[in-house]
């Protein structure tokens, strides 16, 4: 009897430490504007893949050094982008709830949604080089999906279930790769607009 | 047996306290409105907690004023960091 109690007590602690310590600056304005440069970038890849071809259909990704440098460089460009309109909002943000942008809470999280991440980013720069294009949009998601998971208990819950959503996309990415760039635009653009929001409407900004 | 309950403390039989505490000790901070989400407690509970442990002298609080709205920051003081780390020890002990 006695036992179950402290045991209790022991879990409670542990949990509101866990808790207490996240990261919840996180602007839903940054995720609304990765995913408009998500959106253009999508849209502009697009532009150079499929050129001289049918709208929204089944479509065979015409690639050449030149096309591929273009990609790097539109992908390069969002990148930038996307992580500097994030640590403007977020700073701001951070600064309005009085909270430590650079403390132990942001580095791990940090830490923990860069491991899957430059591991994804490696593994689909290695792909694209060797040709298989198609996979690139497909496994850009999952890795990105798994890096959310990994640091969403760091941060705020929500990013745990637009990770396994973006993990969904990816792996139906997969299989209908052909419209790999839909489900790029999807996930990268459409998803975070929304959680963008939602976020924004629950912690303001 | 005796000495380990003794080490035990009354002030952190009580939830809310225990909580307060927790998030406290691995905090630089935390104000009245994160403790509250936290824990999930009423105004009215968690601040005659608060007092309680206030009164023990296991925490400290500063008041600022942001924008015009009043905001409460409270922190674990030495002497409550130690009562809590020997309760958590006790703790800890009974259990094995």
């Amino acid at each position: 009897m006695e036992k179950q109690k402290y045991l209790d007590d022991l879990k409670d602690i542990k949990d509101i430490m866990e808790r207490s310590s996240r990261f919840i600056s996180l602007s839903g304005l940054s995720g609304i504007s990765a995913g408009i440069f998500a959106l253009i970038a999508a849209y502009l890849a697009y532009k150079t893949i499929y050129t001289n071809q049918d709208y929204l259909t089944y479509q065979r990704a015409i690639l050449t050094t030149e096309t591929i440098t273009t990609l790097l460089l539109i992908a390069l460009i969002t990148l930038i982008f996307s992580i500097g309109a994030g640590i403007f909002f977020t700073t701001k943000k951070a600064r309005k709830d009085k909270q430590k942008l650079w403390d132990n809470q942001s580095r791990r999280l940090l830490i923990n949604l860069s491991i899957p991440l430059i591991t994804g980013g490696i593994l689909c720069l290695i792909l694209l080089f060797k040709g298989y294009i198609g996979l690139v949009a497909p496994l850009t998601l999952v890795f990105y999906g798994l890096a959310l998971i990994n640091a969403s208990k760091y941060t705020l819950s929500e990013i745990r279930s637009l990770g396994l959503i973006e993990i969904s996309l990816g792996l139906l990415a997969t299989h209908f790769i052909g419209f790999g760039l839909i489900f790029w635009f999807v996930g990268f653009g459409i998803l975070h607009i929304i959680y963008g929001i939602v976020m924004q409407r629950r912690y303001g900004s | 047996m005796k000495d380990l309950l003794n080490d035990l403390n009354k002030a952190f039989e009580n939830k809310t306290r225990l909580g307060i505490m927790s998030a406290l000790v691995v905090n630089d901070y935390v104000d009245f409105n994160n403790l509250k989400l936290l824990l999930g407690a009423t105004d009215g509970n968690l601040a005659s907690h608060l007092k309680s442990l206030e009164k023990r002298g296991y925490i400290m609080v500063k008041k600022e004023f942001l924008d015009k709205k009043p905001k409460t920051k409270y922190f674990a003081t030495k002497k409550g960091k130690d009562a809590f780390t020997k309760h958590i020890r006790a703790i800890e002990k009974l259990i094995k």
